[in-house]
């Protein structure tokens, strides 16, 4: 099966955030004075073929803990999805 | 003391860390591709400033799985002496040889300029030849040099004494003036427990000779080979 996973990798709440600071600081040179705060952050696309949801999501964390994301400073949230299996939708090629 | 520089691609203070050893302390050199296995016969293995792999995902991320790094480990927890300059420190601490990290600087800006540093500790591999309270005067360059940890970690290093270098005023006072990267604690250099790897963000290697305006970089040089020949006694 194949996967598309989104994974969101920020800082931690209690890691300052420069970029996050000086995006603010734009935002409100530009009038947007309703912001209250700006996490910069990383957004990763994968695509993965896996036996199911559950091992998909385990090699993903996987990925995450050991290179994708720094436990340190950062924390990652997965979102995972099915795509584009014409064969398991039900479909036969033509 | 035999002398390894580790080269990644991207890496880009090889050459200095090589002429501070080799030309001006008069010290065998060897460069170590970053695919090579082993480390064997060294006493010193240099991770030298650079941008490793590009920096992408992070600084240091990708460097930390190359090949030779499995024997960058095992040499450090031999006891083997291990400095980490600038994009080296950073590869430490993905590698967790040391603990904490380093951010984006607080300015968000690139800082390529002269600090002043206090030497904390003279127990390190690196700082030996140094009194705690001493200053020296080495160049940094470095984007993301804000050192990070969490507070339970900063009590311990604190504790144990592997704060190592503090950016400071020319008079060896800690201030936030003198703090270019927002670093907690004005930390630029830290040690593990052992005292044998240590990891700083400037950089030695570009304060060796008067020419170069000065030469206390060779102060953390020497010490490593003071320290190789403690051990040996």
């Amino acid at each position: 099966m194949r996967y598309r996973a989104e994974i969101f990798v920020t800082l931690k709440p209690v890691v300052n955030d420069p970029a996050g600071l000086t995006i603010k600081g734009g935002l409100y040179a530009l009038g947007f004075d309703s912001v209250t705060e700006v996490r910069a952050g990383k957004y990763l696309v994968l695509t993965l073929e896996e036996p199911d949801a559950a091992q998909a999501r385990a090699r993903l964390d996987d990925m995450a803990r050991q290179l994708l994301a720094n436990a340190v400073i950062e924390d990652y949230r997965i979102e995972l999805e099915p795509i584009g299996d014409p064969v398991a939708a039900g479909e036969r090629p033509a | 003391m035999r002398t390894g520089i580790i080269v990644f691609p991207g890496t880009w203070s090889d050459r200095d860390c090589a002429h501070a050893v080799l030309d001006v302390l008069q010290e065998p050199v060897r460069y170590i591709d970053h695919r090579e296995q082993n480390v064997d016969g060294l006493e010193l293995v240099i991770l030298p400033g650079g941008f490793s792999y590009g920096d992408y995902l992070r600084c240091g991320a990708i460097a930390r799985f190359a090949p030779v790094m499995e024997a960058v480990a095992d040499f450090a927890n031999r006891g083997g002496l291990v400095l980490g300059i600038c994009n080296g420190f950073q590869i430490l601490q993905e590698a967790r040889l040391l603990p904490g990290a380093l951010l984006r600087n607080a300015s968000c800006e690139f800082r390529c300029e002269w600090v002043h540093l206090r030497v904390e500790q003279s127990n390190s591999a690196f700082t030996l030849d140094c009194r705690p309270g001493q200053v020296l005067r080495i160049p940094i360059s470095h984007g993301e040099g804000n050192f990070f940890a969490d507070a339970q970690t900063l009590f311990a290093l604190e504790r144990d004494g592997q704060v190592v270098l503090r950016y400071c005023a020319p008079d060896g006072r800690v201030t936030a003036e003198s703090n270019p990267n927002g670093s907690l604690r004005n930390i630029a250099g830290i040690s593990n427990a052992r005292g044998n790897v240590v990891g700083m963000m400037p950089h030695p290697e570009r304060a060796c000779e008067p020419l170069l305006g000065s030469e206390d970089g060779l102060m953390l040089f020497r010490s490593a080979i003071h320290a190789l020949a403690r051990v040996a006694i």
